[in-house]
This record gives C-alpha cells, sequence and structure tokens, in this order.
C-alpha cells in the first residue's frame, strides 16, 4: 500500500488529467445516486400548483410542510383516510417483536451449528440454508392456509409469525458464520471446568457477540421494514404494514394525484432503514455481504 | 467436525447429564422442525396443489400436470417469462458492469472514498416501493423527465415508456439497477481489497499500463465475485416483485408482468389457486437451478479449506 517505489512516477499533466477524469466520474455518479432522493424532498415540499407550472429538479417558490402532514395525518388509503401513520406503527409493532424473537433463536442455533456439532448437524445446517434462498411463491398458498387454521389470518401477529420462521435461516447463518470463528479451544476449556451448555453461551460466546447482533439486527430490521411481499398477502385493511400502505396510496386511481404526498410519505417510509444505514452503515454493509458471498 | 463432545470425563452418567448432552438438540429442535414444516412442507404442499384443480379454495382432486400444460399455452405467461429475460439479463449486465466500473474507480486513492461509498450504496437500505415510489415520479409521463427536458428547450422530446407497452419494462430496469449496482460495487470493492499487491507492484515495476494490469491481472482475478454477483443479482431477478407492483402494476395490460406478479395476479387476486402453485413451483424450479450449484461450489471450497 505505501510502497514509494510504486509512487515514483513523475506527476506529468497525463496523471493530473487522469485523476480529474476519475473525480468527475465519480462525482457525477454520486449525482445519479443522490437525483432520486433530491426529487423526492423537493417534491414534497412543494405545492401542487408548482409541480404543475415547475419540473423535477425545480426549486420550491414557496417551502411547505401540507404535504409532509397530509401524508402523515390524513392522506386517504383505501378507505380510510388517516394518512399513513396507522401503518407505520404497524410495521414498528411486526418488526420489534420479529427482529428480536428471530435474532435470539439465530444466535443459540448457531452457538449449536458451530460449537455443538453433532453427526448430521452440517447436513441439517445446509438444509435449513437452503430457506435463505427459496422464492416465496413456493410457500405463500400454504401459509395463507395454515394462519386461516390457526385465526391468524390477516393479522399483525400473523405476518410476526411469517417474519419470524422465514427470517431463521438468515439470523442461524450469520450467528453460526461468526462463532465458527471464535476458537473452540476456549469452549473446550470451559467445559473441563464443569461450564455447561448455557453457562458457556452465557460467559465466553456472549460476551463477544455484540458485532454480530448488530449486524443481525440490522439485517432483519431492514428485511422486514421493506418487506412488501408478506404485507401484501398476509394483511388487510388496518393492518398493513408501511410498504403495503405506501404502494396503496401511490397506486389509487380516485381523486386527483397529489405527487407530493406520494413522495413525503415515501421519505416517511424509508427514515427508519434510512437512519439505521446513517448511524451504522459498517454493519449494514457487512450483513449484505455476510449474507450473500458467505450463503 | 469438533471433538468437544467427547473430552468431558464424566464418572456415572445420570439424568441430569443426559438431558445436558440432550440440550443442544432441543434448543435446534423448533427451527428444524419450523424448517421442515414451513419451507420443505409447504413447497411440497404448494406442488401437491399444481396438481388439483383449486380455484377459490384447495381441492384435492387431482388432474395430473393439466395446470402446467394451462400455463405454457398461457400467453401472459410467455409475457412474464420473456420479461424476466429481458429484465432478468439488463439488470444483471448493467449492475455488473457498473458496479465493476465504480470499485475500480474508487480503488484509486480516492481522498473522500468512505463518504462516496456510502452514497453509492445507500438505495440498499431502501425498500423497492420506496425506490419504485420515486421513479414512478421521475419517469411519469408528462410531469416528469419528459417535463424537464421540455423545459431546457427540446420541445418536442417525448419520454413515455412507463405507459408504453413496449417499453414499460425496461422502467423496471432502470429503477432495479439504481437500488442494487451499489451493492454490486460493495462485492467488487472488497475482492479488489482482497487482491495481493505483489503481483501488481511486479507488473507496475516492469512497465504494465494501469488498464492493461486491470484487464489482465486485475480483472480475471475477480471471477468468484462475477460469479456471486451473477447469482444474487438473478436471484434477485427471478424473485422481483415489489418494483414492478409499485412501478407499472404489471401493465399497461400486463406488458410488464414478472413471473412473481403473475403468481399473485392468479393466486391472490383471480382466485385460481392451482394455476398459481403451478407458477410458483417453475419460479422455484428456476431459482433452486441457479442456487444448488453455486451453494455446492461454496460449500465444496469450504470444505476443501
Amino acid at each position: 500500500m505505501n510502497d514509494p517505489m510504486v509512487h515514483t512516477a513523475p506527476k506529468t499533466a497525463g496523471v493530473f488529467a487522469g485523476r480529474l477524469f476519475i473525480y468527475g466520474l465519480l462525482i457525477l455518479m454520486v449525482f445519479y445516486f443522490l437525483l432520486p432522493f433530491i426529487v423526492m424532498v423537493l417534491t414534497s415540499l412543494k405545492t401542487m400548483a408548482d409541480i404543475r407550472t415547475g419540473n423535477l429538479i425545480s426549486w420550491p417558490r414557496e417551502f411547505t410542510l401540507d404535504a409532509w402532514k397530509t401524508a402523515w395525518g390524513s392522506a386517504c388509503i383505501a378507505v380510510e383516510c388517516n394518512g399513513i401513520k396507522v401503518y407505520f406503527w404497524n410495521s414498528v409493532k411486526i418488526v420489534v417483536p420479529a427482529v428480536t424473537i428471530s435474532t435470539l433463536i439465530g444466535a443459540a442455533n448457531g452457538y449449536v451449528f458451530s460449537k455443538w456439532k453433532f453427526w448430521g448437524s452440517e447436513v441439517l445446517f445446509s438444509l435449513l440454508l437452503l430457506g435463505c434462498f427459496i422464492p416465496f411463491q413456493a410457500i405463500l398458498l400454504p401459509m395463507a392456509q395454515t394462519l386461516g387454521k390457526l385465526g391468524l389470518s390477516q393479522s399483525l401477529a400473523g405476518l410476526i409469525l411469517v417474519h419470524i420462521i422465514y427470517g431463521l435461516a438468515f439470523t442461524t447463518l450469520f450467528f453460526r458464520n461468526y462463532y465458527v470463528t471464535i476458537p473452540d479451544e476456549l469452549v473446550k476449556a470451559a467445559r473441563i471446568d464443569g461450564a455447561g451448555f448455557f453457562r458457556i453461551f452465557w460467559k465466553i460466546l456472549l460476551p463477544v457477540s455484540t458485532p454480530i447482533f448488530v449486524v443481525c439486527v440490522i439485517w432483519q430490521m431492514t428485511q422486514i421494514w421493506n418487506d412488501f411481499l408478506f404485507g401484501v398477502v398476509f394483511s388487510a385493511g388496518g393492518n398493513q404494514p408501511i410498504t403495503v400502505a405506501l404502494n396503496n396510496l401511490v397506486n389509487t386511481s380516485t381523486g386527483t394525484k397529489a405527487y407530493n404526498v406520494d413522495m413525503a410519505a415515501a421519505i416517511i417510509a424509508a427514515t427508519p432503514t434510512l437512519l439505521v444505514y446513517i448511524v451504522a452503515g459498517k454493519y449494514f454493509v457487512r450483513g449484505l455481504t455476510a449474507g450473500s458471498v458467505k450463503g | 467436525m469438533t471433538s468437544i463432545t467427547h473430552t468431558t470425563s464424566v464418572p456415572k452418567r445420570s439424568l441430569f447429564d443426559h438431558i445436558e448432552n440432550l440440550l443442544p438438540k432441543i434448543v435446534l429442535a423448533p427451527t428444524l422442525v419450523a424448517g421442515l414444516v414451513f419451507v420443505y412442507g409447504f413447497i411440497l404442499w404448494t406442488a401437491v396443489l399444481s396438481f388439483t384443480k383449486s380455484r377459490l379454495l384447495p381441492k384435492y382432486e387431482f388432474v395430473g400436470l393439466y395446470q402446467y400444460l394451462k400455463l405454457f399455452t398461457n400467453d401472459r405467461w410467455w409475457v412474464a417469462s420473456k420479461n424476466l429475460l429481458i429484465f432478468g439479463s439488463l439488470f444483471v449486465v448493467i449492475c455488473i458492469l457498473l458496479g465493476l466500473l465504480l470499485a475500480i474507480l474508487l480503488d484509486q486513492r480516492i481522498r473522500i472514498e468512505g463518504a462516496i461509498r456510502t452514497i453509492y450504496l445507500y438505495p440498499m437500505a431502501l425498500s423497492f416501493i420506496v425506490t419504485g415510489t420515486a421513479w414512478k415520479w421521475i419517469l411519469n409521463p408528462s410531469l416528469g423527465f419528459e417535463r424537464l427536458i421540455r423545459q431546457l428547450g427540446f420541445e418536442n422530446f417525448s419520454f413515455d415508456w412507463l405507459v408504453n407497452s413496449d417499453m414499460s419494462i425496461y422502467t423496471v430496469v432502470i429503477a432495479g439497477v439504481w437500488q442494487s449496482s451499489g451493492f454490486v460495487m460493495a462485492l467488487f470493492l472488497a475482492g479488489l481489497r482482497g487482491i495481493d499487491d505483489t503481483i501488481i507492484k511486479a507488473a507496475q515495476v516492469d512497465g504494465a499500463s494501469l488498464p492493461r494490469i486491470y484487464w489482465r491481472i486485475i480483472i480475471p482475478s475477480l471471477r468468484p465475485v462475477f460469479f456471486s454477483a451473477v447469482i444474487i443479482l438473478s436471484h434477485i431477478a427471478i424473485k422481483s416483485f415489489d418494483l414492478v407492483m409499485v412501478l407499472t402494476r404489471g401493465g399497461p395490460g400486463y406488458s410488464s408482468d414478472l413471473p412473481a406478479t403473475f403468481m399473485y395476479a392468479f393466486a391472490f387476486t383471480r382466485s385460481r389457486l392451482a394455476f398459481g402453485a403451478a407458477s410458483a413451483m417453475v419460479m422455484f424450479g428456476a431459482v433452486m437451478a441457479v442456487i444448488i450449484p453455486y451453494l455446492y461450489s461454496e460449500l465444496r471450497v469450504k470444505r476443501n479449506e
């Protein structure tokens, strides 16, 4: 990296132009990625009259938060005109228990799959891994039937259950791959000292697990908050998560389209995951790559 | 396989020890049962449904491959499959090219690399529904991009892909690429950082130009990353549902349908359960055809290590 040998090339005009080109291209791409978000924010702060006369990136003639207020509290979604706040809280009520439970179970599973291997456990792990990849279309119909039989169809509890079940493969994968890197000798030594299954987990693995808990919680939170398929299939009416409500708002065909309200609602829907990304981006990226490359 | 289980020296086996030995399996049991029932069992159940003639409710009267024959003679299914081919190949190729380009550019000792990387990757934190909402507005045929270009002086500029049945599937590509190329960049950047410097330095000392070093040495050594990226992106493409639902709802007509939206339409809004199940099984087969070789190679590599 810091080998001076490589960098003894003279700083000619050609090198300078090359650097300029690279930076230019990088900045151009920054705009490409940021522009949709800038457009969303600008549009959400305009009045509809302003939107009809201006363009995507024109500066608002007057800034107004009306669209935000409408989106949050009074926009019409299906037959209800209470904005997206109800659905926002639905998503919170789904995410908190589903993330907590799936993460805890995943931690315990990962502990067994890495430190208490038994005959056939590797095969079981591989079979469980396949659960990360199945197209959920292949389980939707039986799940709808089952939730109906359990009296959970179109309820928040049903949706939480579904998210826990289909999150387990990923959470187990995260913890298993993390615990594999912790030396077995530590566990062996503790066993010789007479520590049992739970004590070893509690005293040896849990204290060093913070990073993987953060990765796993962020991954699960993002997945579940952003889920649309389960939400649209297994919930209805006032029990829908925010993604479904946003889709209904954007694709409603009644009345005049209020693009500013659509944009404000979309930003509200994006805020929690975006905040997590900004605060803990490092862990978010680690989850992305751990969940895919190490698959 | 570790041998932890054999290192204990318990003099006599009590009931307590027995339970202690079973604990790992007890802890794992709920997940394994859930996996067996809700993943494998349900896939089997869907397969069974696809051999019946269930419509609104499951009815277990078997009709063999009837639904599959119906599916493969259904025009809408072929549109959905063709769209998946168009969307999938463009999505995979563009994401990889863009991701690789961005990773290489970012790997040139860029001063504000961290900030730029954060911006390239933030769309991955968004829901496809949010991304779709944003692009639906940008691509709006009268007030969006078209208006912007017209106001810049190109009065006759027209951009109506969102409502043009020949072009609607390409709007899904535009939004999908925007969402996922940053992620591919992250994969390639991790790959680039993992390359052993010494070969590159040797080539530099020999006077090889930077583009030549990339073309001849660096890019070929990223082959495993290409492989992973293709698999992950194809997998995302086959499962794509949200983006189409919010952007075009599969329309105009069913011109931008994908298998996932096709399955949803027939199984849940048109009440043709068995037919929907058949399409789900075909999707399942497609995903497995992509994933199983991948998992196999991943696991084999690990075993060889």
